[in-house]
């Protein structure tokens, strides 16, 4: 995947490009809004990562600019401004996801991934399928290898976006977004307790877990180990 | 208080320009009543005058040159204000109290059409002379003679000084005690705008104590500086709180900031296996993990009590919010074996921040999962009125309950359980912002948390 991260904090894009070179992917950095905007309207990325402060040309406007240009490319916005309207703001400007600072690179790295992803059709996929497990978002009915599974709504929904975004890591922070509409951390990890009931459901009885917890960063949702 | 600063104020404008307004109708009156009197009293004299001249011509045309001559003399000596004055041809006295005819010398005016002129004479007074003025008509009499009649003007001419010299007294006192005045009344509120300014200046430069001087007279100016100290009352607030905030940071980030130093220094001590220095970055990663919640959770509580986070508060369905918050924490509760019940009265709207009050809730929801002991039961309830979170857990002494309201305020009890002891503050600065009173309360046993919130602030009927 090839990545342009636009942000003027030099040791902090030098941390993110590395990190996300050593994850596979290739990455490039422009340290000013202008110098973004020359590199993402002619470099062909598969995602931006800009900073919302930016010189000459803050992350916002640059953003609007590029869309209004026609770039379909995915955008995440960093950030130091976490409110809900500062990220309003941003997604309304054109930006598909908002990350504050300070972060965790696991949590860049899977939202980054995330996006690439998106601009996938399976968004409006209606039948999803990981190994033997298939949902069905119309009819929202579960089934593992033939068995029907019983789940809660909110439960159901918890399972629609991990496989919407299978074989990837999922962070918590993502499922509080986007499974409860959360922007900020409860006290306790709550998710982790959801996701062993959906564990117990879907995978108890099954001799090949398909829900797995990734160490620090996250849970993903795949068929194979 | 330098004079010019004085002279520049608003107030010595004003009372200038009353001054000047008030001068002109002072002078305006004065002048009228001068003209009025010393007009009369010339008149009166010119009466006077006009009179004797009318009575001795007419003893001329009766009783002939002689007669007059006669008459002239008789009030030459009666008289001691007319003057006469008959002369034949050549100039020549033949009566009068007049030495001589009143010539240019004499400084003696040009007679106008009608005969009447101005002149001065010398007088006889107590054995020596003085000059005195006089005003005086000529009657010509035949061909030859020549009759002046007129009158000492002096006494008049003196009171005419005198009503003169009043007048610009007057009007010098009127503008001296006017200035006066204005400079005083403008000291006075200069004085107090000055003492205004000097607070302002001390409290810019630091002492958010001080206020600004009230008078009391609950005037403009009083009600203005009134105004100002409750904003000032306001900020002082507000800066005391951002300074625990930076001060409580700065302590509470402290200790594990050192922690986290010394295990990456003890990590770099000796040589290690990957695996330990993976189990030590894992822990380093946790740890910064922990510090990032505690400042969030700081900036969070600091941007709700500052009035109002970013945004704009907007209507939100509160009972799906409580609806929600409690379906998230009923796994956790289960696993502890206890039952965490909702009582939520149906399609409730609030006016506020839905990810803050959710926020707030899920903190009162996860305090009572974590101290109530296994087996214990917490309900939360929304009617109206009231959010509630009762637990059966130990609760909190009556005298710890306002303390563990503040920022990192953790009960001894509890020292143990992971927690940052901001939990509750947040909850306080969520429930200030949306209008509502927090209080903790005995549910025999256990805590009851209640967030009271003003009447009407909630809307819609409980079904």
């Amino acid at each position: 995947m090839r990545i342009l991260v636009i942000e003027d904090d030099k040791k902090a894009a030098a941390y993110v490009v590395k990190g996300l070179a050593e994850s596979g992917h290739t990455a490039d950095h422009a340290a000013d809004g202008e110098d973004g905007f020359e590199m993402a309207g002619h470099g062909d990325y598969d995602v931006l990562v800009v900073d919302r402060m930016l010189p000459k040309l803050d992350g916002l406007t640059l953003v609007a600019r590029l869309r209004a240009d026609g770039l379909r490319t995915p955008i995440l916005f960093l950030s130091a401004l976490g409110e809900v309207d500062d990220r309003v703001k941003g997604l309304r400007a054109g930006g598909d996801d908002y990350l504050v600072k300070p972060y965790a690179f696991s949590e860049l790295l899977a939202r980054i991934e995330a996006l690439a992803r998106r601009s996938n059709p399976n968004d409006v996929e209606t039948r999803l399928k990981v190994g033997d497990l298939e949902l069905d978002v119309l009819t929202r009915r579960v089934i593992r290898a033939g068995q029907e599974v019983a789940l809660q709504p909110r439960e159901f929904r918890l399972l629609e976006y991990l496989m919407r975004n299978a074989g990837h890591v999922v962070t918590r922070t993502m499922l509080l977004e986007h499974v409860w509409d959360y922007h900020f951390d409860p006290q306790t990890n709550v998710i982790d307790v959801h996701i062993s009931r959906l564990r117990a459901k879907i995978d108890r009885d099954f001799s090949v877990p398909l829900l797995h917890t990734i160490r620090g960063a996250g849970y993903s949702l795949r068929a194979t180990a | 208080m330098q004079l010019p600063r004085l002279l520049l104020t608003t107030t010595f404008r004003l009372a200038l320009i009353y001054l000047g307004l008030f001068l002109i109708l002072v002078l305006f009156l004065l002048g009228f009543v001068y003209w009025t009197t010393s007009g009369v009293a010339d008149r009166q004299i010119d009466d006077t005058i006009e009179a004797e001249i009318t009575g001795l011509a007419e003893q001329y045309r009766l009783r002939g040159l002689g007669g007059l001559s006669d008459v002239v003399a008789e009030r030459s000596r009666n008289q001691r204000y007319s003057l006469y004055l008959l002369t034949g041809p050549g100039g020549f006295a033949l009566a009068g109290n007049l030495n001589a005819w009143p010539d240019a010398q004499s400084g003696a005016a040009k007679p106008d059409a009608a005969g009447w002129f101005d002149f001065s004479y010398r007088r006889p007074v107590a054995g020596d002379f003085e000059t005195h003025r006089a005003r005086a008509r000529h009657l010509l009499l035949g061909n030859d003679f020549d009759l002046l009649v007129g009158r000492d003007v002096e006494e008049r001419h003196r009171i005419d000084q005198v009503l003169r010299a009043s007048i610009a007294w007057a009007v010098a006192l009127t503008l001296g005690l006017g200035l006066l005045g204005g400079i005083v009344f403008s000291r006075n509120v200069l004085r107090r705008i000055e003492a205004i300014t000097r607070a302002s200046r001390d409290i810019m430069a630091g002492d958010l104590r001080r206020r600004l001087p009230r008078s009391g007279s609950d005037d403009e100016i009083d009600r203005l500086a009134g105004s100002l100290n409750d904003m000032l009352e306001e900020i002082e607030r507000l800066v005391t709180s951002m300074r625990e905030v930076t001060d409580n940071i700065a302590h509470d980030l402290r200790s594990p900031l050192t922690r986290l130093r010394n295990r990456i220094e003890v990590t770099l001590l000796k040589e290690a296996s990957p695996a330990e220095y993976r189990a030590a970055l894992d822990e380093t990663v946790s740890e910064v993990a922990g510090l990032l919640d505690t400042f969030n959770g700081l900036l969070a509580i600091a941007r709700a009590e500052a009035g109002r986070p970013e945004g704009t508060p907007e209507p939100f369905d509160l009972s799906a919010a409580v609806n929600d918050m409690v379906e998230l924490y009923a796994p956790v509760a289960e696993e502890k074996s206890l039952s965490l019940t909702g009582d939520v009265a149906a399609g409730l709207t609030l006016v506020g921040f839905r990810q803050l009050m959710s926020q707030a809730l899920g903190n009162l929801v996860d305090n009572a999962i974590k101290y109530t002991p296994e087996g214990g039961t917490i309900s939360v309830t929304l009617n109206r009125g009231e959010l509630i979170v009762a637990d059966s857990g130990p609760g909190i002494p009556e005298a710890d309950r306002d303390r563990v309201l503040d920022r990192f305020v953790r009960l001894e009890a509890s020292r143990n359980s992971p927690g940052s002891g901001l939990g509750l503050s947040l909850v306080r600065a969520v429930a200030r912002l949306h209008g509502a009173e927090l209080i903790l309360d005995d549910n025999h046993p256990g805590l009851r948390v209640i967030l009271r919130f003003a009447p009407d602030s909630i809307d819609g009927a409980p079904r």
